[in-house]
């Protein structure tokens, strides 16, 4: 069965957005969770993506994705009307959304996407959600306006100040966190250097704080272990453990080391496609 | 099992008897044969037909099929060795009990199709079954020939004539007769071996089959985990292809448990029984130190990438990497440990190691393919275990260090425990390591279905019939028994799907919805 792109459009540099039909992960996914999908059976990779959302009556689901190597970018070159071979989801444990009271949800660039369904089901819990995005500039912002919906506080920075104010995300966390009452939970989701050092801003005033990790991946079912990462000493599968996890206790160095394992490979695949892309004049 | 494997030739070219040979061996035995009076002297004097396979040197550079198959020739002389015994002990040693001395007397009189028959009865799987078994341990371990000539590699190679009637017959393509609906739906999770014959078996008899797999192709371990060197993959796409031939739907990239659970499968979907055949699945690691390093590999992901992925074909056409390994260093002694040593081979891999803690005699691999690995250059540390991973800066593997071993005391499992012996420690450099000591039952289906009965290894309870604690899903295979063969596999998809069967004729057609 495959999936059909019904909507796409880019929305900030190298971020693309899609509404893609996939029926049942519509009708089953909850915030926290992701999909794997690859655009052909036979020689396609599996890459491990984030449900921005879903529309269950529709039957379809809300894909983002940035522009960061080979598949991204086929992925992108994708047009309304195409379709998409294997979607397989929704992966992972769901969030844990409860009434925590308040709750500070970080996004960094295209962490936005999963952290939006999270920041909506935890204001539908009653909480009180304060928000606080965070891109390298204003073109790579994305889903501001939807977070200012549901938001109670929104902050927005980016690093050269071209939008908002000009702060990496943990200086206004750290601010947040020192407010009385210190808020009652933290959920963070972007690059991984910037979850640890949110982890790292948040851990002196003891604010609980969730992290979504985005390894690499294979199945998604607990099968490779392609995606272990070391919690609190001990080694937890992405896919099947999280993609959730107390970002206390990860080991974000061993992590950012693992997601280079075939940097040059990707390089090489990603630089052969573009020359090919160029060859046969297709895409500009 | 401290068995010798009678060593096949190292290639068909260098093999000692041509073709011309067998062809006059064969005349000369045919008169005989006809006439109902070949001797069992005569017959234990038939000199055991060899294997053909592609050259070591070859194969290492490519992933084609390694043994290449019997010749009409081959097939009849080898199936004349059978004593045609009255007791047939071959039987008893085949978990689904196929009527082995009948399909190999079919064979040497030259009724291929007949054999196939038989052999059909009660496999589903002939093509592959022929080349995964462990028949040295099942069949062929009890073969007259073999205990009379004193060596089980002497037996009747039963598996080979196997495989030779069902590639002979691969063609061909005969669809399974199916019965008129009974309008109960049936869902098998999993389409690994289980799953296919438990699938064909209640299609049979007029259920509507939907199949769901969790990867984008189906097949199982078959297809992700067995190397096409050892099992090509057109035969189990042609199995797919037979099922869908029955009006079995196969859905892919569904995940029980995430997609659906089994209990929204039964009262919103309105399966009437469901067959859990999801395997294994979550690969154990040695919890030692450097095991999160940057080459450190489950052969599960390993194997994956490699044949599901097809890596070896990286840069071009497929899109999945692959660590560029200079030297391997496997750790295990199973099948799984072969096959990913010898995967690493050919990706090109300069050295590859395979670190075991015990001896050879206890390794759990067949001893065809531990065989074969050496043929192909792999290099043995037997009674060694690793110790610790070590690294580089930037988070790559450089190193191994192992301790040596030696045998004490028999375990539980009656072999000897390897002992490991203090201050033996050295270090391998290697750059990259998979890891090929088992798998843990994956947790999946256990977090999503309360009511569901495990036993402490996370492994599904069932009795006798594949019946779990729930009525009307049933389970078979490594979720059921842990780590297991594909015919055992096999014979539990058949157990389940009889049973299936017999539940489903005691109930109300449309329940559910």
């Amino acid at each position: 069965m495959s999936h059909r792109i019904v909507r796409k459009r880019q929305i900030g540099e190298d971020v693309f957005w899609a509404e893609v039909e996939a029926p049942l992960i519509a009708a089953a996914r909850r915030p926290g969770q992701f999909i794997i999908l690859s655009i052909d059976s036979d020689y396609s990779e599996r890459i491990p993506l984030t449900i921005a959302g879903a529309d269950a009556g529709k039957g379809t689901i809300e894909l983002i994705w940035q522009r960061v190597g080979k598949t991204t970018a086929e992925l992108a070159a994708l047009n309304e009307g195409d379709e998409i071979d294997n979607i397989a989801g929704p992966l992972g444990t769901p969030t844990h959304i409860d009434r925590f009271g308040v709750v500070v949800c970080v996004g960094g660039g295209i962490g936005n996407a999963p952290l939006l369904p999270i920041a909506m089901a935890l204001k539908q819990m009653g909480n009180r959600v304060i928000s606080i995005l965070g891109a390298r500039d204003k073109s790579r912002m994305i889903l501001e306006d939807r977070f200012a919906e549901i938001s109670d506080e929104l902050i927005v920075c980016t690093d050269d100040g071209s939008h908002g104010r000009k702060a990496l995300v943990t200086e206004p966390l750290k601010e947040v966190c020192s407010r009385d009452p210190t808020p009652d939970h933290a959920f963070v989701i972007g690059p991984t250097p910037m979850m640890k050092f949110c982890c790292e801003a948040t851990r002196p005033f003891g604010v609980p704080t969730q992290v979504s990790l985005n390894t690499i991946m294979i199945d998604g079912t607990g099968m490779c272990g392609g995606c272990r990462v070391e919690v609190g000493g001990k080694a937890k599968f992405v896919c099947v453990d999280g993609p959730e996890f107390d970002g206390h206790q990860v080991n974000f160095d061993l992590m950012i080391k693992r997601l280079g394992a075939y940097k040059k490979l990707e390089q090489q695949a990603y630089e052969d496609y573009k020359q090919h892309k160029c060859r046969i004049g297709l895409h500009g | 099992m401290a068995v010798e494997w009678a060593l096949p030739p190292v290639s068909s070219e260098e093999s000692p008897v041509t073709q011309e040979e067998r062809t006059q061996l064969l005349q000369e035995l045919m008169p005989k044969h006809n006439a109902g009076g070949l001797k069992p002297k005569e017959r234990l004097a038939i000199p055991p037909q060899d294997m053909p396979q592609q050259d070591p040197a070859v194969r290492r550079r490519n992933v084609n099929e390694v043994a290449l198959g019997y010749t009409e020739e081959q097939a009849r002389i080898e199936a004349m060795r059978c004593l045609q015994c009255r007791n047939a002990p071959c039987v008893e040693g085949c978990p689904v009990r196929i009527n082995i001395r009948d399909f190999v007397g079919a064979i040497a009189n030259g009724e291929f199709d007949k054999a196939l028959e038989i052999i059909k009865q009660n496999s589903l799987l002939p093509a592959v079954c022929g080349r995964v078994c462990p028949q040295e341990v099942q069949c062929q371990e009890k073969c007259t020939v073999g205990l009379s000539l004193k060596d089980v590699g002497k037996a009747v190679s039963i598996g080979r004539l196997e495989r030779f009637v069902a590639d002979r017959n691969r063609s061909q393509g005969v669809v399974p007769a199916v019965a008129p609906a009974t309008g109960k739906k049936v869902a098998i999770i999993g389409s690994g071996p289980g799953g296919i014959v438990a699938a064909a078996d209640t299609r049979r008899a007029g259920h509507d089959v939907t199949v769901f797999e969790a990867f984008h192709k189906p097949g199982g371990v078959m297809v992700y985990g067995i190397p096409e060197f050892r099992l090509p993959k057109a035969i189990v796409r042609d199995e797919i292809e037979t099922l869908r031939k029955m009006g079995v739907k196969i859905v892919t990239n569904f995940i029980v448990g995430r997609t659906r659970t089994i209990e929204q499968l039964m009262k919103k979907d309105g399966f009437d029984a469901v067959y859990i055949g999801v395997g294994a699945g979550l690969p154990s690691f040695m919890n030692i130190e450097g095991e999160s390093l940057i080459g450190v590999y489950s052969a599960n992901e390993y194997l994956t990438r490699a044949n599901l992925m097809k890596a070896y074909d990286f840069g071009k056409g497929a899109d999945t990497p692959i660590a560029v390994s200079k030297r391997v260093a496997v750790v295990g002694g199973g099948n799984v440990a072969m096959d990913a040593a010898r995967t690493a081979v050919r990706l090109g891999a300069e050295k590859v190691y395979l670190i075991y803690r015990r001896t050879e005699a206890e390794m759990p691999a067949r001893v065809e393919e531990v065989h074969h690995a050496k043929e192909e250059g792999v290099e043995f540390h037997l009674l060694q275990n690793p110790k610790r991973i070590l690294g580089d800066a930037a988070g790559n593997v450089t190193a191994i260090e192992c301790l040596r071993y030696e045998l004490g005391e028999p375990d539980a499992s009656g072999r000897r425990r390897p002992v490991a012996i203090q201050g033996s420690e050295f270090q391998m450099e290697v750059d990259t390591v998979i890891i090929a000591i088992g798998n843990l039952s994956n947790p999946l289906i256990r977090q999503t279905t309360p009511g569901l009965e495990f036993n402490k290894y996370g492994n599904i309870v069932v009795d006798d019939h594949c019946r779990t604690s729930m009525p009307g899903v049933f389970a078979g295979g490594d979720i059921v028994l842990g780590a297991a063969t594909v015919i055992l596999a096999m014979g539990q998809g058949r157990i389940a799907a009889a049973a299936i069967n017999e539940y489903l004729a005691g109930k109300q057609a449309g329940a559910g919805e």
